[in-house]
């Protein structure tokens, strides 16, 4: 039940059309440049990318000219096909997959010991996590390099899922960290009255409540890896590398013509993935979110 | 581009449309060892991978990234090395030679390296350091139809290019004739070299890493280019070759200073208009103030072999190599990719602008140790002056500044 | 963590305090395809002497910390003994790429943070009243401008933005100028970046404050309304403070964050007219010749810069965790 829910039979007109016009808006502003990249994948790049007349998107002459039709998909086809995008797809789903559980499982063990530990040092290890994370991910990367060569784990899938997971973990920690804070001390002490140990309350007590802190942490932890370029583009070899960098590399220093809408249509590829995540758990992220109402 | 024309003809990708011609008529390359290539991402360089992977008795892998000058020290500096060979041009030897990373080949040479040209052989210190396998340099393109249009010649000099820039604007041909990759940072930078050879200027006191830039003739250069660039689209400071190709294509520029590698593009009737196919002519370099050098640099792309690697390894590298630059490859489609050194390459119209260049005694790009920091510099500290900000003297201070201070990092200056 | 965050910062304090040897130059021949020149290069043999003497390089101090690419302690002297008045000094700081890149930073990160908090406040606000049908689609499609950014970025959003592009275009019309260029000047640039970053970040604040509105107590919030608060004073009195620790997490991550501006720098070619500390970095390290030591004191400076800006958000927090405790 959402909070706001109770008042809405209550809420004026002028509020309803304020509250409407605002989430149109932002619609509008969040994914007009994605429906223009998913209109422009279907052309050829003279027009999408036309110096000329940026109306050339729309009506696609030159597409028209080469291709008969106005929708082509040659881009698709290039990026799937010939360049085979689809390995880069299942390596994202490997490093999103084990990098989501691993800092999930850290993150939510450590965040909730920190946050019912009274301890100085538990401040001080957040302190500690968040300077790490000020550090930029480039010094990182180009300091891993030399050692990863020299020991062989230069361009394997797990080595980068662990880099990943340790430029991720202060950001997991500090939002489990601020979730955990917003539940009250008593619900672990009634748990534990009740006959449960601390982990047995943790367990079965805590995170059905936190769920919608794990759900937005792992949908962060997802995006960062499902985003991560500084890292993927230095550390994977050209066999394991995921999508963003390949993405990348249709681009290149040197535009070849046809790469480009390689690349567009690969984002536009990379992004269904998403929407398919967010369609299959459209309902457990929702009321994930909203279920985990605390009767305080 | 060539690129489409073979995946239409019904070639696969990328690399099985190089293996189809590698399988032609190509010498059997047998290896006995590790090979493992790690480069730029262009075409050429491309092709040059795929013939060396076309080798059988050893492993060969390529990774061929725009990273590749971050990765390719870390990747060489383990011993065994990940990497076997990397493929550089004259500027980037250089991170390779002050590692200590590459291995002199002059008994490789002897052994496998016949069909080699002596040109070939990038000899530093009288010791065969790479193998230079293409050549690239900016030269002139024009539009035929426009100059003859404002009436007037194709412009041997700069300030030919200015006047002509001028009438073509004052007759309302166009509004910003010029083209040039001007993006701050790197091509900036690069423009500043090519004006400032052609003025004569000299980057160090001779013998010394001590800069010497701030001078008449680096003001005259950065004047020349702050006149040239109020003939082109305003945004110029963030147009790289990319975006000024692209800019051509639609036809919206009569003239620019463009690398040779990117002609063949702009005459491709898939990518630009008709009329920008019909009227694309390719020029020499120009001179600038009187001079007879002309304002551009020479640059070849070479490949390396790893000091830290065992010698069978060097060798099957070597080897590799080779096949990947061996004259049987070069056939039609090859030939188009780039203005090849190899043996028996035949010049494409596409690569006039280049040989026109080696022609005139252009300079090539200087191979010193602290050359990339003043690029670096240049690049950074220059924009202030292109954007009206400051004036030449003192942008030129600046750049000194910023580059003392990096070689004394370095260890170049005390 | 501790392995590979915490040893990498040892390792780059040490390297930002430490210098390549001396090069010992010689002079050689170079012979090539364009013939032979005269050149200058290192000799190995020498250096490598050097080298295996004191693998860590010369130490320096701090040096590199005071020369001009960082604080440039003694340009800013100088400068300061020749300037006339304020404005005159802060004119000719901006020449120096520290301070200048500093200007941009700091605008970008007090602009951006506050900015995206309220956008993602509003936002997560108006999707909690609608339908729940909807409210799936909704998260979806705010999530693009995160998800799609680097890469949208310099690609397609870059070509928007031309003056020929479609956003460049409209904003012409809007203004009715059709010299305007997005790109072509420094006060423009540096909009479209905060723009740019408030809509990449907006999401963020909007999902996690989304969530914290869903743990809303339900009684507090009905006392509040049968006392007779008003919408915005159960707002301002009821759920700003219930969300205040995912605001203040939202503040640290988004600071951090800003303040490391980078990505947009580079998708938006826009070095010419803004720069920041990790463009430092990255610049340092993507040069032919990698200057090592400078992005390790860039790396540094950008940690304690860090620090500072989140020194009040950590003095709550500490406050916070004491009353806790």
């Amino acid at each position: 039940m959402s909070s706001y829910s109770l008042s809405e039979k209550r809420r004026p007109l002028k509020l309803k059309i304020l509250i409407w016009g605002l989430v149109g808006l932002w619609l509008v502003v969040a994914a007009f440049p994605f429906f223009w990249t998913l209109w422009g994948s279907f052309k050829v790049e003279a027009d999408f990318f036309s110096k000329a007349d940026w109306a050339n998107a729309l009506t696609a002459p030159r597409t028209v000219a080469e291709h008969g039709t106005a929708f082509i998909g040659e881009a698709y086809h290039g990026a799937w096909v010939q360049e085979e995008f689809w390995r880069a797809a299942v390596n994202t789903f490997l490093v999103c997959f084990f990098v989501v559980c691993t800092s999930l499982t850290i993150g939510t063990l450590g965040g909730y010991a920190l946050s019912r530990s009274s301890y100085r040092y538990a401040f001080w290890l957040l302190i500690a996590a968040l300077i790490f994370r000020a550090m930029p991910p480039i010094t990182l990367v180009a300091g891993y390099l030399l050692p990863f060569f020299e020991w062989n784990l230069w361009g394997h899938l797990a080595t980068t899922i662990i880099v990943l997971v340790a430029i991720n973990q202060p950001f997991t920690l500090w939002m489990l960290h601020s979730f955990f804070q917003k539940i009250p001390k008593e619900l672990d002490e009634s748990a534990k009255v009740d006959g449960c140990t601390q982990f047995q309350a943790f367990r079965h007590v805590i995170i059905p409540v936190m769920w919608p802190g794990v759900i937005t942490t792992g949908l962060f932890s997802f995006l960062l890896a499902y985003n991560d370029f500084a890292v993927t583009s230095i550390l994977l070899s050209k066999e394991n590398q995921t999508m963003v960098p390949k993405i990348a590399s249709f681009l290149g220093t040197t535009q070849t013509e046809g790469n480009v809408m390689f690349a567009v249509a690969a984002v536009v590829s990379a992004t269904v993935p998403l929407f398919l995540l967010v369609l299959f758990f459209q309902r457990q992220i929702v009321s994930g979110l909203t279920q985990g109402a605390v009767k305080g | 581009m060539f690129l489409k024309r073979v995946i239409l003809a019904g070639a696969a990708t990328l690399m099985s449309g190089a293996a189809i011609l590698v399988s032609e008529p190509a010498a059997a390359c047998e290896i006995d060892g590790r090979v493992s290539i790690i480069g730029n991402e262009f075409p050429a360089i491309h092709a040059v991978a795929d013939g060396a992977k076309a080798c059988s008795g050893g492993e060969v892998k390529a990774n061929l990234t725009a990273d590749h000058q971050k990765i390719n020290v870390a990747g060489m500096t383990g011993n065994p090395a990940e990497y076997t060979t990397a493929i550089i041009a004259n500027s980037s030897i250089v991170a390779l030679m002050n590692e200590d990373v590459i291995r002199p080949l002059d008994d490789l040479v002897a052994k496998h390296g016949r069909s080699l040209k002596p040109n070939q052989l990038i000899r530093i210190n009288d010791e065969v350091m790479a193998v230079a396998f293409m050549a690239n340099a900016q030269h002139l393109v024009y539009r035929s139809d426009i100059l003859e249009e404002a009436g007037i010649e194709p412009p041997e000099t700069y300030e030919e290019m200015l006047a002509g820039a001028k009438v073509i604007r004052d007759k309302g041909l166009l509004q910003y004739p010029l083209g040039g990759a001007y993006k701050a940072g790197w091509n900036l930078a690069q423009e500043f070299n090519n004006m400032y050879i052609g003025h004569g200027g000299e980057f160090f006191k001779p013998g010394t890493a001590e800069v010497s830039i701030n001078n008449e003739a680096g003001i005259a250069t950065l004047e020349m280019l702050k006149a040239l660039s109020e003939y082109m689209n305003p945004d110029f400071l963030t147009h790289d070759s990319n975006e000024t190709s692209a800019e051509w294509k639609a036809g919206n520029v009569a003239m620019m200073n463009m690398w040779g590698s990117r002609m063949e593009p702009l005459k491709d009737p898939e990518q630009s208009s008709p009329e920008v196919v019909a009227t694309t002519t390719l020029g020499a370099p120009m001179t600038v103030a009187g001079g007879s050098v002309p304002a551009t640099t020479l640059w070849w792309d070479g490949w390396t072999v790893s000091k830290n690697i065992s010698d069978a390894d060097a060798e099957a590298t070597f080897l590799a190599m080779m096949n990947g630059i061996s004259p049987e490859r070069l056939d039609d489609e090859m030939a188009l990719l780039a203005v090849w050194l190899i043996e028996g390459y035949e010049p494409t119209p596409a690569a006039t602008g280049v040989f026109a260049a080696a022609n005139m005694d252009a300079v090539p790009y200087p191979m010193l140790p602290y050359q990339g920091l003043l690029h670096t510099a240049l690049g950074n500290e220059l924009v202030d002056f292109m954007q009206g900000k400051e004036d030449a003297a003192a942008a030129l201070a600046d750049v000194e500044a910023a580059y003392t201070a990096a070689a004394r990092e370095k260890g170049f200056l005390n | 963590m501790l392995l590979f965050i915490a040893l990498p910062i040892l390792s780059v304090l040490l390297q930002s305090v430490h210098t390549p040897h001396d090069a010992v130059l010689i002079e050689i021949e170079n012979c090539g395809p364009f013939g032979c020149t005269t050149s200058t290069t290192m000799d190995q043999e020498a250096t490598r002497a050097l080298r295996d003497e004191q693998p860590l390089g010369k130490f320096v101090g701090l040096d590199i910390y005071f020369d001009r690419g960082h604080l440039a302690v003694r340009e800013v002297v100088q400068v300061w003994a020749e300037s006339e008045g304020i404005g005159d000094f802060l004119a000719s700081l901006n020449n120096l790429p520290f301070y200048r890149a500093m200007g941009f930073t700091l605008t970008f990160t007090f602009t951006v943070t506050p900015l995206m908090l309220i956008f993602g406040f509003m936002i997560a606000l108006g999707v909690n009243s609608l339908h729940r049908k909807l409210k799936g689609f909704l998260i979806f499609f705010s999530l693009l401008p995160m998800i799609v950014s680097p890469l949208i970025g310099s690609l397609v959003l870059f070509w928007m933005i031309d003056s020929r592009g479609i956003i460049g275009s409209a904003l012409q019309w809007i203004f009715s100028d059709p010299d305007l260029s997005l790109k072509a000047s420094t006060g423009l640039t540096w909009v479209m970046l905060i723009v740019y970053g408030v809509w990449h970040a907006a999401p963020f604040s909007f999902i996690v404050l989304y969530a914290g509105l869903q743990t809303l107590p339900q009684d507090t919030l009905e006392s509040a309304q049968i006392d007779g608060a008003s919408r915005w004073q159960q707002v301002r009195y009821v759920v700003i403070p219930h969300l205040m620790p995912l605001i203040t997490f939202i503040a640290l991550i988004q600071l951090m964050d800003n303040f490391r501006v980078f990505e947009p720098i580079v998708g938006f070619n826009s070095a010419a007219h803004a720069t920041s500390l990790s463009w430092f970095i990255f610049n340092d390290l993507s040069g032919e010749t990698r200057l090592l030591s400078s992005a390790a004191t860039s790396s540094v400076l950008t940690i304690i810069g860090v620090s500072i800006l989140l020194a009040p958000v950590l003095v709550r927090t500490w406050r916070d965790f004491n009353a806790k405790g």
